[in-house]
């Protein structure tokens, strides 16, 4: 991320509303040069509205956008310094590879020879050299996205926009075209926006995240930032797997902090003070794989925290389902009064699996760092 | 115990039914139901027989008649000429209409979508009448005009009627059409004309050609409405050889509709060939 770097999208105050429903409620975000930007949502949360406001295919009802601290929206679309990637791709069924790619400088009146070369250019930026001759019924459905993304490249935007651009393609290739977007925003430059329900693609691609939810702005952050100081419920749960709990702040000091949790038959300790009313509701959500499996039984004292005082931040349970995936398990821990928790456990060696079975009674267990206090 | 060897028939394939004796036949029989009286009449172009009822031997004769016969010339270039100008006319404007009512949004939007059905519901003599009736009673279109204008009564009842065909046909083909890919090329810088040309013609391209192969043909051997507006002079192939039977069917009849029909399949032959050839340099990524 480049701090300091200057701004280069700017939304001040957009709203959009269809008819009586608002798809995008008052949002102002900056999005600096250079960024791999993200805007994460669920589906209908209006980051494809917000996305295409950019691009020119829907105007602002309220608010406006500028790039380049130009105020454009009222700006057609063909004379905006921004080109998309369409989630269909869009690729001109009836025109070649190189066609499709030289599409957009034919219409400025690039010349003949400075257009083939610079299509040349964008073909092998996305390593689609010696493909400018053929149709894209012969492409496979990553090389057609290839097609698209060097389709907009060619014209040098200042920003590249992006609809779901993982979202056609198989598994496997998916994972690939995540490192291969990462490396191509690197090697030319341009600030990529892009927009996608996935959390893997945003976590895993983007130096920053933006997280919508029904037309409004939740949390802008980096994506280690957004996974582990997450600032509602919401962001919290949408992003990656989370344990949540009701409690309300019974000790709030400077450095640290109590929550008594009716689920939890022991308080929740952590090593920081929240900046809350005393007594307040709030919500801990505690992630999977920051949750401690430990035996429970005969001889078997509760495992004792360094970081804890005794009798916070320890639980006893009953593990009731098993999800093995391989790199890692997934335990179902049924507390005692029948509150479901996830807890994640990395299997380091290879039969790691086989430490714990189908109704062990477990400790669970958690560092007082670990959990995460929400107030919303 | 050895078990004994498996000897099980493959069962055929869905192809390979028409390798078996009962398909072949029905497939034969078929054939011949339906191309019997093509070639009957074909044959009997070449009868050397002025009553044409049994075969006499073979002659040319009746095809240097009908070629000398300066009438059905006449009838045929008539019929020719009307073809062209209402599948040009009719193209363009089902095109127009298709492109209307896929892209806007109207208040008599679906009054409009009826109305467009009507000619091909509308029984063809009804249709006949109506026009009779308008080009007698409301505009009288002069009968002494020059060639080809004195066909003006004749085309324009033929548009009216095939161009609703044409942009059924492009209406279909645009209901295909990804709107991501118009914006696409504007997102790439191209304007309303730019797209309408590079993106929307080419996409319409197979319902352009399928609308005029329609429009053309529908036009070439339309018979109720053109007899209804075609007058002594402005004759057409088929209404020449309809009073040209009323008195006998004579071989030249057969020869004449002989040259119709070959005219008939060498110009579908041609736009095949078109727009194969249209694929093919598409494919090698040549044109634009």
């Amino acid at each position: 991320m480049n701090t300091g770097a200057k701004t280069i999208i700017r939304f001040e105050n957009v709203t959009k509303a269809f008819g009586k429903v608002i798809a995008v409620d008052d949002v102002t975000l900056a999005i600096e040069e250079g960024e791999f930007f993200a805007l994460l949502g669920p589906s209908g949360c209006g980051k494809t509205t917000l996305l295409r406001m950019l691009a020119g295919f829907e105007t602002p009802s309220a608010g406006r956008i500028l790039i380049d601290g130009q105020d454009i929206s009222r700006t057609p679309p063909n004379r905006r310094p921004v080109n998309m990637v369409f989630q269909s791709y869009a690729v001109f069924p009836h025109m070649s590879v190189a066609e499709n790619v030289g599409y957009g400088l034919r219409v400025d009146g690039v010349a003949t020879a400075e257009r083939a070369r610079r299509v040349e250019e964008a073909l092998a930026l996305v390593k689609l050299e010696g493909y400018g001759a053929r149709k894209p019924d012969q492409l496979s459905g990553g090389q057609r996205q290839r097609v698209a993304i060097a389709r907009a490249l060619v014209k040098r935007p200042r920003v590249l926009l992006l609809d779901e651009p993982l979202s056609a393609l198989d598994a496997k290739l998916r994972e690939q075209m995540r490192s291969e977007l990462a490396q191509l925003q690197e090697k030319v430059g341009i600030t990529f926006l892009f927009v996608t329900h996935d959390q893997d693609e945003a976590l895993a691609m983007a130096t920053r995240c933006a997280v919508m939810n029904r037309g409004l702005l939740q949390q802008v952050a980096t994506p280690s930032d957004l996974y582990e100081y997450p600032n509602s419920r919401f962001v919290a749960d949408f992003i990656g797997s989370v344990n949540l709990f009701e409690g309300r702040l019974v000790v709030d000091e400077p450095d640290h902090a109590v929550v008594a949790a009716p689920d939890l038959p022991t308080p929740v300790f952590l090593d920081h003070g929240v900046t809350g009313a005393h007594e307040a509701t709030v919500w801990v959500a505690l992630r999977p794989e920051k949750i401690e499996l430990h035996k429970r039984g005969e001889g078997r004292p509760a495992p004792a925290l360094e970081d804890t005082p005794k009798g916070h931040n320890q639980v006893a349970g009953v593990i009731r389902q098993i999800a093995y995936l391989g790199s890692e398990s997934v335990y179902e821990v049924e507390l005692e009064g029948g509150r479901m928790v996830r807890a994640l456990r990395s299997n380091l060696a290879r039969r790691d699996q086989e430490d714990f079975t189908w109704d062990e009674p477990v400790w669970l267990a958690w560092h007082a760092c670990s959990p995460a206090i929400l107030l919303s | 115990m050895n078990a004994p060897p498996a000897v099980r028939r493959t069962p055929p394939g869905p192809l390979d039914y028409l390798g078996r004796w009962p398909i072949r036949t029905w497939l034969i029989l078929v054939v011949i139901y339906l191309y019997a009286p093509l070639i009957t009449l074909m044959a009997f172009s070449f009868n050397d027989s002025r009553r044409n009822i049994v075969w006499r031997g073979f002659t040319l004769k009746y095809y240097a008649q009908t070629l000398a016969d300066s009438d059905l010339i006449t009838a045929f270039a008539n019929s020719l000429t009307i073809a062209a100008v209402s599948t040009v006319v009719s193209v363009v404007l089902g095109a127009l209409t298709a492109l209307l009512l896929w892209r806007f949004r109207f208040p008599a939007k679906p009054a409009l979508e009826g109305a467009l059905a009507l000619p091909i519901v509308v029984p063809e003599i009804c249709m006949g009448v109506a026009m009779l009736v308008f080009f007698t009673q409301i505009v009288r279109w002069p009968t002494d005009l020059i060639w080809p204008l004195n066909l003006g009564a004749i085309i324009i009842s033929h548009i009216s009627f095939s161009f609703s065909f044409v942009a059924i046909v492009i209406r279909g083909r645009l209901a295909s059409f990804n709107r991501e890919l118009e914006e696409a090329a504007k997102d790439l810088g191209a304007g309303e004309w730019r797209i309408f040309r590079d993106i929307l013609i080419p996409h319409m391209r197979p319902g352009l050609l399928a609308g005029a192969l329609l429009a053309f043909t529908l036009s070439l051997d339309d018979f109720v409405i053109t007899f209804f507006t075609s007058g002594p002079d402005t004759t057409t192939f088929p209404v020449k050889v309809y009073s040209m039977v009323r008195f006998s069917v004579t071989p030249e009849v057969n020869a004449a509709s002989t040259l119709l029909i070959v005219l008939t399949v060498a110009l579908t032959a041609v736009a095949l060939r078109l727009q194969g050839a249209d694929v093919a340099r598409a494919e090698t990524g040549e044109g634009l």
